[in-house]
């Protein structure tokens, strides 16, 4: 090790990574994975919001994870975003694509996307 | 892309219950369920909660699960990792029946919850055998900022302010043993980590080294820096094969990282470490026995001064520090001395690490800050004394240590208080007994371990010790008298005043702070021959109780020895003089009539 640069440089890189044993960030996002979620295609959606979380540096600030059947299978895959004292959103039928989608306008951005969620299924 | 880590922990305790195995089964279940790049398996140090081991967290849910085996991995992985969902029967117990929202994050739990992890903060954090996890973690920044920053006089500064007191037991400031050290002018210092650890039932440093060993491979290259010394040693016992392998990685990986070695940080300055392994002999963890036994030579005490600041390995300046003191270091220097010296008491600043053991329910290590009360830990923090038994005393400082009574319980734990009742820091074991616990028996069995252990190198120790314990087994074989309690007294007092080293010096201190708090124990056994607690052996009296008898005969008839009479049908009665204490009457009676008291 020939500079404090060079320290830096691995701790940055290595940070992402054991970020994750802070345990729950503020923004808390859940993936319902039982069964039916998996059938319905969870798996890669969760890997994406995981994906995408990642590249946008926001492990500190937002946890990805998996939770069991929300009872709804019907609507799988399902997304639940937490994030503080907000009422939570829950969106459904969530591909991918809409997992970009959220992660970009919803925990970026601050906005979620009403017609994703649930209420708007049931309108 | 890696969504969820799961440390498994790889202490000594989860190791010896088989968490190797279960990490690999899991692994290949992983790889089964198609999880590999998703889900990644991370061997970390001791979490603490040992009793309830082998345990395991998966983050980022944060769920712990303790009593985990071999059998069970095949759950949680289909379960949890694939599907989501909580293995509830093996959640660790003070979260059972929540939902996968609702279990607490193992910081909320009342064994964490007021714990203070500075010692131990990486310790089930991160995977020891991994250098880029510490420098995570903040690893070698310290190191970074005293080398480019800082003065050596600087650096001691900071220790002198921050209070920090040697974690080995003796207390002594760890800033002005350096400065002593810094003082001596010198072609050569030394740097020598006291990793022995020979206390009973004390595993503190052993945790520190096997969870986070490059906080002390750090730590000691800052009071390198500091007192002027290129070269350092750690001294492990060969008896923690665990500590040694991840010393050896970690030594391995900072070299090849170039954080020990020459030219550190592009600063001129130079430091390395070797490892020597002790044979695991209680005297060999004093100082001076230690650097003896380093240069080569039979691990013997030697007078003081010189002091090894002036005069230590080969003659040279040296600093001999302790594994927790070490393992506090880095982080006095990133966040400054005045943090750490807002922890703590007066007399005693920051945290300390206990090894809980014996009469508890939550056996395991702890970090509390300096002055919580023996009851928080014993109660809140260690769950309290398990089968509905009372407490009865706790014994801290090991064999050189002393019991504290349960009036005792709400002292402050610091430095100063342990004295001043009697007991001692120590190291930081502590061991809770129970109302079946003898006390007369307690001294016995560390003055057992300090005579097999006291090197024989000056009469008081070596010969006194041994007096005390014939003393103390002539009163637990029921033939003591009154006189052997003074006489007890005495001796312990001129073995105090006269032995060479602190082996001998404190070796008395199990008898004389349990003939203070427990004088009416010891009388029991003198005047009427009695051992309270039912323990030993030559004074337990065979008694028939009269309500519970019904003089069916079998007893009198299978006694050996004739010592037991009565009428058919009418209680029978023992007659102590005659009785052998040979027990075949307990195991005759079907009606559970016959007793030990
Ligand atoms: C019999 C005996 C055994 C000791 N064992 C240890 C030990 O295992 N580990 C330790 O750090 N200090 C032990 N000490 C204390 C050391 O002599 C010394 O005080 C300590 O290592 C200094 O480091 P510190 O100032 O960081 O505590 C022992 C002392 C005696 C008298
Ligand atoms: S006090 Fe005991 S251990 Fe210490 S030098 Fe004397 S005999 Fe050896
Ligand atoms: S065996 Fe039991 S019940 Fe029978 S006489 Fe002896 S003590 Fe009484
Ligand atoms: S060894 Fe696993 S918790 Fe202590
Ligand atoms: S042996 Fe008696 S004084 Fe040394």
């Amino acid at each position: 090790m020939k500079s404090l640069e060079e320290l830096a440089k691995i701790r940055e890189r290595m940070q992402n990574k054991v970020v994750l044993r802070e345990g729950q960030a503020n923004i808390r996002v859940a993936v319902g994975m039982a069964t039916c979620g998996i059938a319905a295609g969870a798996r890669p959606v969760l890997n994406t919001l995981v994906e995408e979380v990642a590249k946008r540096n926001l492990n500190d600030k937002v946890t990805v994870t998996q939770t069991g059947c929300i009872g709804m299978c019907r609507f799988e895959p399902i997304v639940e975003v937490f994030e503080g004292d907000k009422e939570r959103v829950t969106y459904i039928k969530v591909t991918p694509e809409k997992a970009k989608e959220i992660v970009e306008k919803h925990l970026v951005g601050g906005n979620p996307i009403a017609e994703y969620t649930i209420g708007a299924a049931e309108n | 892309m890696i969504r969820s880590h799961v440390l498994i922990c790889g202490g000594t305790g989860c190791t010896s219950g088989g968490s190797q195995a279960i990490g690999e089964k899991l692994q290949r279940e992983i790889d089964r369920l198609g999880l590999t790049d998703e889900i990644k398996i991370v061997r970390t140090g001791c979490f603490g909660l040992c009793a309830n081991g082998p345990v395991m967290i998966v983050y980022p849910e944060g769920t712990f699960y303790s009593h985990v085996k071999v059998e069970d991995v095949t759950d949680i992985a289909e379960e949890h990792l694939l599907k989501g969902r909580v293995v509830e029967r093996l959640v660790y117990k003070e979260a059972e029946g929540l939902k996968l929202e609702d279990v607490p994050a193992l910081g909320e739990t009342n064994f964490y919850k007021t714990q203070l992890r500075v010692a131990l903060r990486n310790c089930g954090v991160i995977d020891p055998e991994n250098i880029e996890e510490y420098i995570a973690m903040d690893g070698y920044q310290a190191l970074g900022k005293v080398l480019t920053e800082m003065t050596p006089q600087e650096v001691i500064d900071v220790m002198k302010k921050s209070g920090l007191r040697g974690r080995g037991g003796a207390g002594f400031p760890t800033g002005t043993k350096w400065q002593f050290a810094a003082a001596n002018t010198a072609d050569q210092k030394y740097v020598v980590c006291n990793a022995d650890e020979g206390d009973p039932g004390a595993f503190m440093d052993r945790s520190v080294l096997e969870g986070d060993p490059h906080a002390v491979l750090e730590a000691m290259a800052i009071a390198g820096y500091a007192i002027g010394a290129s070269k350092g040693y750690i001294y492990v016992r060969a008896e923690y094969p665990i500590a040694v392998h991840r010393l050896e990685v970690a030594i391995g990986q900072a070299r090849e990282y170039g954080l020990l070695g020459e030219d550190i940080f592009g600063t001129g300055f130079n430091f390395d470490i070797d490892v020597r392994l002790g044979a695991g002999a209680f005297v060999c963890g004093e100082e001076t026995a230690l650097l003896t036994s380093i240069e080569g030579n039979r691990g013997e005490p030697r007078n003081k001064p010189p002091f090894p600041a002036n005069k230590g390995l080969f003659a040279k300046p040296t600093i001999i520090n302790n594994v927790e003191t070490l393992a506090n270091i880095p982080q006095i220097i990133l966040k400054g001395a005045d943090w750490f010296a807002s922890m703590g008491t007066e007399d005693s600043r920051g945290t300390k690490v206990f090894a809980l053991g014996g009469a508890i329910n939550n056996t395991g290590l702890v970090e509390i800050p300096l002055g919580t009360t023996l009851r928080h830990i014993i109660y809140d923090i260690g769950g309290g004394i398990p089968n509905g038994r009372k407490f009865k005393a706790v014994q801290t400082g090991g064999p050189s240590g002393g019991c504290i009574p349960a009036s005792l319980l709400d002292t402050p734990i610091d430095y100063g208080n342990l004295t001043r009742i009697g007991a001692m820091m120590g190291s930081g074991g502590m061991i809770v007994t129970d109302d079946s616990t003898c006390m007369v028996d307690f001294a016995r069995f560390f003055l057992d371990f300090t005579v097999d252990e006291s090197c024989g190198k000056c009469t008081p120790c070596r010969i006194g010790t041994r007096r005390l314990l014939e003393l103390l087994n002539k009163i637990t074989e029921g033939n003591g008298t009154l006189e052997d309690l003074d006489k007890l007294e005495e001796l312990c007092k001129y073995i105090k005043a006269n032995s060479l080293c602190a082996l001998g010096q404190t070796a008395p201190n199990p008898v004389l702070s349990t003939l203070k708090y427990f004088r009416d124990e010891y009388e029991a056994h003198v005047v009427e021959k009695r051992c309270p607690a039912g323990v030993c052996k030559n004074l337990m009296r065979y008694y028939i109780q009269p309500d519970v008898c019904r003089g069916c005969t079998a007893c009198a008839r299978k006694c050996p020895v004739g010592a037991i009479s009565g009428k058919v049908k009418e209680p029978h009665v023992i007659d102590t003089t005659k009785c052998i204490k040979c027990g075949a009457c307990i195991e005759t009676c079907k009606f559970n009539a016959i007793v030990k008291k």
